[in-house]
């Protein structure tokens, strides 16, 4: 308790895997773009470039694993619908690069994008207008993914709506949307989605100093929604949202109107996620529906669990983690890659179950085991809700 | 039915009749011969001047080149009918049916047949069956002749008619009479009762038909000149097509019951595992994947060891993916899933593993590409009535095939001693514990019956879908959606949730279309859950709280 | 501070280890990047390209190789995951320094990965029919362009052969493929006289697999009077269980035909395709087709693969001609340098394996000759119409008013994928 009273630079530095991470993740957000621009290639320090524009992708996903992490570890919501705050703050951040393709376009068509110019469009339909300003998308970016999170959790929220069935309805959103995005009518580009960006406020997105610059700006995003996420639950707001999370009709009955306070968490993390996506858009290069995949939502949960949920440093580790394992096998082993990112999930279920953080050490996770291998083996030592011996 | 044998010369006589004409009297052997033709329309043409010589192979031979069992000899072009066996293909001759011994494949050229040659093989195939001894036959036959609609028929089938006693092949003789009639007649009130006739049959066909009489030229006149005709058939038409549209909201329905089985099969089985076990078992997918790879097996099985019993290759096949399944399952139970008891959203993570590693495996296992389950023949076709509504029989099994399963599980739950101890642990483990049930092993039973029915949903879903290691993937959402939508552990809840969301669905779908009838039911569901937080039947009491 | 240090030790490890993880090894072989999903929704037709590259690479090591090194084949799974395209391209080509690539299947995943390989001058062959209006430097397109499958296609079922269709519904799975084509093909049918009220147009999700209303209305549809033909681009997993619902609802290939376009010999090997006789599919390339070339092709195959049953298809012979193009295209250039293999490859010719010559022309598209089949009910198809020469394949189609006056020509004077005029002007 004492904790929440000291300035927040404070509490992180008595945490010290906080530190450790956060001063690593500073630190290679100056040295990377250095080591990867100004050092030479021959050079053993060199950082080639496609490793700079991998995990510049890598911590965008940290902050989407943050923003996840806010709200289910901390809220207790699980989330199978985040994929789509992501992309709906990527498809603001692509269209707003789209409009900027202008005359580049195949067609030479300065005011229609490409696919809407062989699709026979005649105009720019009305919720195209305004993507030409940078700022604008920026607002968007943060604003269309806060307003779905706000209305979807208004609805949900007051109507009690919790545990699975919460899920399951978040993953029916995401789903929709998908469905939706994917319709060519809906003017997004349907399957192809949003591509062959050009450049942003100027400046050549195919250069090694703007995927420098991309990355510096997604490890600072990464930073920046820690200390956010950090501010929030230790405040007094998020004693509260814990305690919703441990027992949310005890939290009900002492008064507080516990769907305000989730619907402010829920809201806050669909921002959070909405930047990542924006960040995550121009260093791919391309968005479209299948980043509203149910499963990709799935696996963002994944990266938190296997992080350490509820710890908020874990998920950023675990996003890290899991993809970078991804990038690696699907390279290093493309038949048999599934078995071992399969076998991952299920072995670190079973022996990390609070994750990579969460547990000191892979002995301890063991010894958790085998304890409850042992209480499956003798059932009538450990009955559940029993008053044991 | 009463059937009646008619001799060979009558329908050489008849046909010695109706093609008449001394240039197509051509010798047989020459005919068969002409049929390897270079050209289509020569084959064509071939094909129609030997079934004027009237000759009692004609059939044989033309039913051989529909079936493309017709081959030429490479080396001098000569024309055999040919059956495949083996590696090695079994000659005999088209003129005398005589066995010619095997010969290899690369000795042999089809002689190939497209569209609009076998449009017109049928039909002349209908003429010449027309007067089978075989009901089936004629039935056919007269369906083949009116698709024709050959002017030349005419006579033919008014002496069908005269001698038809079977009741249903003598309406499909009529219809057909009343088509050519119709269409070539140039007798204006003979025309006025055919439109009239034809307007009782309610039949795509028909309505196509009419259709076409009555379009319009470019200048906006009928190409009807006859003014009462063109009333009569625009009359007919109407009312054809009204009773086309009545009977298509009836087919709508089964549609959406036929939709609506298949999303109950897909999700009963998780109506066990996610809604009685409370595992986010996401796993459940893989389990019907491998419920149809079972059934691949035992067809290939039977394939190269009963052909002949064939048809009873998905009676072995549900039972057997019942058991693999239901083992996998209690292997996945065992090895995983006893350790996330009371943490469900860790068997989501783990149950995602399980899921990629079973989909792998199949992929490595059987290949990435699609394996062929064939439909057995009690499976194939459809219930065409006369009103143009179609129910396939697949579809039909498949509905029949879901509410037996789920009247097996609410028997196995309700009736059982397995189910009253599944039932007590569900509610309550420590009390189930302690009195005596090893709650232990009710748990892997359980996950077992529901990976065992989901695996039997993969033996039907086999029959309308890919066997790829994508199939479960396709099924996963939509079974949860099912199962929260009816109400979590709630067996009627699945039933009620899965045909409603169906019939919904195929009623939007054609106002609609797929895609957004589709994202229609999905923010109705989402909608729905705010009204009823629990589900379309919730379960009430202090289970429900955690 | 002792923390900060340690930090900063921790963040010079990381990057040194990334550095010194992308430093490249001298080659001693020529690389060829595979780029073929191997996992995921693509798989089910990805994998078996990729083999088939495999399978070339192989049988030209046995041959020596190229140059006098040997060919080795650097394997990645994108796992239908369309960003993973783009990364997975940028480390081919940037980590594992591979002198070529084979791969990508849908439009989505080629249109992921192409500024990635423009910026980073690779090559690709994209071995599968798409839509067209593209024609990127860096990519050569061996598949067919829409004039080489749709339009002859189209044109088949209008004649005296086909049926002399009056009325086409265009089925679809709703994506960029299937929604250009359609384009194009409905300017076609009305620059043939049929008008907008004879054409139906429907497109379905991916992996849509409950048909049994579009197969109703299809037959509604045909049910106006005039012969009614259908046109489909559905999608790899979703026909199989349209073409079961096409049978069992009994719409035979005389009355309603199905042309597909991507439908082929794999597609159907988890059919029963009794029911199916006579629908048709238009490619540049069927199994059935004799000829000596495409004899050897299909044993080497089945010998490759271990598996007598397995079958050939289109995009595999599209990969085979442009991995012998290539071939010739750096022997030729005595280099595999990208830039000089790029102007080797202008009019370079390799043996259809249907027969004929197929060319690569200066806009990256292949000559090719068009072939129409009917399903037969051993899963096969018969050839019943095919051009007479071959056919150049368009980057830009006629049909579309924007695209009709672009021209794509990567030789001098034009240098350009979609220009009006020359970037350089002839004297």
């Amino acid at each position: 308790m004492t904790l929440a009273r000291k300035p927040l630079i404070m509490r992180i530095g008595n945490d010290r895997l906080a530190r450790n991470v956060l001063g690593l993740l500073l630190i290679a957000a100056f040295l990377v773009p250095i080591l990867n621009l100004w050092v030479p290639e021959s050079s053993p320090f060199h950082v080639p470039s496609y490793v700079v524009a991998l995990f510049g992708k890598y911590l965008t996903y940290a902050l989407l694993a943050l923003s996840v992490d806010l709200v289910w570890g901390y809220c207790g919501i699980l989330s199978l619908g985040h994929g789509a705050f992501f992309a709906l703050g990527g498809y603001a951040i692509g269209m707003h690069m789209m409009r900027q393709i202008g005359e580049r376009g195949v067609y030479g068509n300065a005011e229609l994008p490409d696919f809407m110019v062989f699709l026979n469009w005649q105009e720019l339909p009305w919720y195209w207008y305004g993507f030409d300003s940078f700022g604008f998308a920026v607002l968007m970016a943060l604003l269309v993914p806060g307003l779905l999170a706000f209305i979807f959790g208004w609805f949900a929220f007051r109507s009690r709506v919790t545990g699975v069935y919460l899920s399951i309805i978040t993953q029916a959103m995401t789903y929709a949307l998908l469905l939706a995005f994917f319709r060519n009518d809906m003017g997004f580009g349907g399957n192809n989605g949003l591509t062959d960006f050009k450049d942003i406020l100027g400046f050549s997105l195919q250069t090694d100093g703007m995927r420098a610059t991309l990355f510096f700006l997604s490890a600072m995003a990464v930073i920046g929604g820690y200390l956010i996420c950090r501010m929030i639950v230790d405040s007094r707001l998020g004693r509260v949202i814990v305690a919703i999370r441990d027992s949310e009709s005890r939290a009900r009955f002492l008064g507080y109107r516990v769907e305000y306070y989730k619907l402010f968490v829920f809201t806050v993390s669909g921002v959070l996620a909405g930047v990542a996506g924006a960040l995550y858009v121009p260093q791919v290069g391309i968005i479209n529906p299948s980043e509203f995949a149910p499963a990709n939502s799935i696996e963002i949960v994944i990266w938190v669990a296997l992080g350490g949920r509820g710890t908020l440093i874990g998920p950023i580790l675990g996003a890290v983690a899991v993809n970078y394992g991804k990038t690696y096998f699907t390279g290093a082993f493309p038949e048999g890659w599934l078995f071992m990112l399969g076998g991952l999930f299920i072995v670190a279920t079973l022996f990390l179950p609070k994750g990579i953080v969460g547990t000191k050490s892979i002995i301890e996770g063991y010894e958790r085991y085998r304890l409850r291998l042992a209480k499956y083996l003798r059932p009538y030592d450990y009955v559940k809700g029993g008053s044991g011996r | 039915m009463p059937k009646f044998k008619l001799h060979l010369a009558l329908i050489v006589t008849t046909f010695a009749v109706l093609f008449s004409s001394p240039a197509l009297a051509i010798d047989f052997a020459d005919g068969v011969q002409a049929l390897n033709a270079k050209s289509y329309s020569d084959k064509g043409r071939a094909a129609e001047a030997l079934a004027a010589t009237g000759h009692e192979r004609t059939v044989t031979v033309l039913t051989a080149l529909l079936n493309s069992e017709l081959f030429y000899q490479k080396s001098d072009g000569e024309v055999f009918i040919a059956k495949k066996s083996g590696k090695v293909y079994i000659l005999s001759s088209p003129l005398t049916g005589a066995d010619l011994g095997e010969t290899k494949k690369n000795a042999l050229k089809k002689i190939r047949i497209n569209n609009k040659l076998r449009g017109k093989l049928k039909g002349l195939l209908g003429g010449l069956t027309l007067m089978s001894a075989d009901a089936d036959q004629r039935f056919s036959a007269a369906d083949k002749v009116f698709k024709a609609s050959d002017p030349a028929m005419l006579g033919l089938l008014e002496r069908a008619l005269s001698r038809e006693e079977n009741e249903d092949v003598k309406s499909r003789l009529t219809r057909a009479h009343a088509a050519i009639v119709l269409e070539h007649s140039k007798d204006s009130s003979a025309r006025i009762a055919a439109a009239k006739t034809l307007a009782n049959f309610t039949n795509p066909d028909v309505a196509s038909l009419l259709g076409k009489l009555s379009f319009l030229d470019d200048n906006g006149h009928p190409i009807e000149k006859d003014a009462a005709v063109f009333a009569a058939i625009k009359d007919a038409h109407k009312t054809v097509e009204s009773q086309l549209s009545k009977w298509a909201v009836l087919g709508n329905l089964f549609q959406g019951v036929s939709l609506g089985s298949v999303l109950l099969l897909a999700a009963v089985g998780l109506a066990i595992t996610f809604g009685v076990m409370g595992v986010i078992n996401m796993a459940h997918g893989e389990m019907v994947m491998i419920g149809a790879y079972t059934t691949f097996i035992v067809q290939d099985l039977f394939r190269s060891h009963f052909p002949e019993a064939f048809d009873w290759s998905l009676a072995v096949a549900v039972p057997a993916a019942f058991l693999v399944t239901g083992a996998v399952g209690i292997a996945i139970e065992r090895g995983v899933i006893r350790f996330l008891y009371g943490r469900p959203l860790e068997t989501l993570l783990a149950t995602w593993g399980v899921s990629l590693v079973l989909q792998q495996m199949v992929r490595s296992i059987f290949g990435p590409t699609n394996q062929e389950v064939g439909n057995p023949s009690w499976m194939s076709g459809a219930i065409e009535t006369s009103t143009g509504l179609v129910l396939t029989y697949n579809r039909i099994w498949i509905i029949v095939f879901s509410l037996a399963v789920l009247a097996m599980l609410a028997v196995i739950a309700k009736k059982t001693m397995f189910g009253l101890q599944m039932r007590a642990v569900t509610q309550n483990r420590a009390m189930a514990s302690s009195m005596g049930i090893r709650s232990g092993w009710v748990d892997a039973l359980t996950f077992g019956l529901g990976s065992g029915v989901a695996g039997m949903a993969g033996v039907a879903l086999s029959q309308i879908d890919n066997v790829s290691p994508n199939l479960g993937q396709a099924y996963i959402i939509d079974s949860f959606m099912v199962v929260v939508f009816g109400g979590v552990g709630n067996l009627w809840g699945t039933l009620v949730g899965a045909f409603s969301l169906g019939i919904l669905n195929k009623f939007m779908e054609p106002y609609a279309g797929a895609v957004l009838a589709k994202i229609f039911i999905l923010v109705g569901i989402i909608l729905f859950i705010q009204k009823r937080p629990r589900g379309l039947f919730a379960l009430k009491g202090r289970a429900v709280e955690n | 501070m002792k923390y900060t240090i340690r930090t900063l030790i921790g963040a010079g490890v990381l990057a040194t280890t990334t550095a010194l993880s992308g430093m490249a090894q001298a080659a001693e072989t020529i690389k060829i990047g595979v780029l073929h999903s191997l996992s995921g929704t693509m798989a089910i037709s990805e994998t078996t390209l990729k083999d088939t590259v495999l399978m070339m690479i192989e049988e030209q090591n046995k041959k020596g190789g190229l140059l006098g090194k040997q060919l080795e084949a650097v394997v990645v799974d994108p796992a239908s995951n369309w960003p993973l395209f783009a990364e997975k391209t940028r480390e081919l080509i940037s980590k594992n320094k591979v002198d070529v690539i084979f791969g990508a299947w849908t439009s989505v995943s080629r249109k992921s990965l192409l500024p990635v390989i423009e910026e980073l001058n690779g090559m690709l062959f994209y071995p599968v029919q798409y839509e067209g209006e593209e024609s990127s430097r860096n990519v050569f397109y061996t598949g067919a362009a829409p004039n080489q499958q749709a339009i002859p296609a189209v044109n088949y079922l209008l004649s005296e052969d086909g049926g002399k269709a009056e009325r086409i519904i265009l089925l679809g799975t709703d994506y960029v493929y299937p929604r250009t084509t359609n384009k194009i093909l409905r300017s076609y049918l009305n620059s043939k006289g049929i008008s907008d009220a004879d054409i139906m147009e429907n497109y379905t999700p991916f992996g849509h697999s409950d048909w049994q209303t579009i197969v109703a209305d299809v037959k509604k549809f045909a049910s106006q009077g005039k012969k009614t033909a259908v046109v489909s681009t559905i999608n790899g997993d979703a026909n199989v269980p349209f073409y079961k619902e096409l049978a069992n609802q009994g719409i035979k290939a005389e009355d309603i035909p199905v042309i597909a376009f991507s439908v082929g010999e794999e597609e159907l090997a988890g059919l029963d395709t009794g029911p199916l006789v006579g629908h048709l599919a238009a490619w540049n390339y069927f199994m059935s087709v004799e000829s000596p070339e495409n004899e050897k092709f299909i044993s080497t195959w089945k010998k490759f693969i271990k598996d007598d049953n397995r079958v050939t298809n289109d995009p595999m012979e599209a990969t085979y001609i442009g991995f012998k193009m290539w071939g010739q295209a750096v022997q030729q250039a005595g280099t595999t340098d990208v830039d000089a293999v790029r102007q080797a490859m202008y009019g370079q010719k390799v043996k259809n394996l249907t027969g004929g010559m197929a060319v690569m022309n200066t806009n990256h598209h292949l000559s090719k000759p068009v072939v129409i089949g009917e399903i037969q009910d051993d899963g096969q198809f018969d050839v019943v119409w095919e051009t007479d020469g071959v056919v150049k394949g368009d980057a830009w189609s006629d049909f579309i008013p924007q695209s009709a006056k672009l021209k794509s020509d990567w030789t001098y004077p034009w240098a350009c994928g979609n220009c009006s005029v020359a970037k350089y002007a002839a004297q």
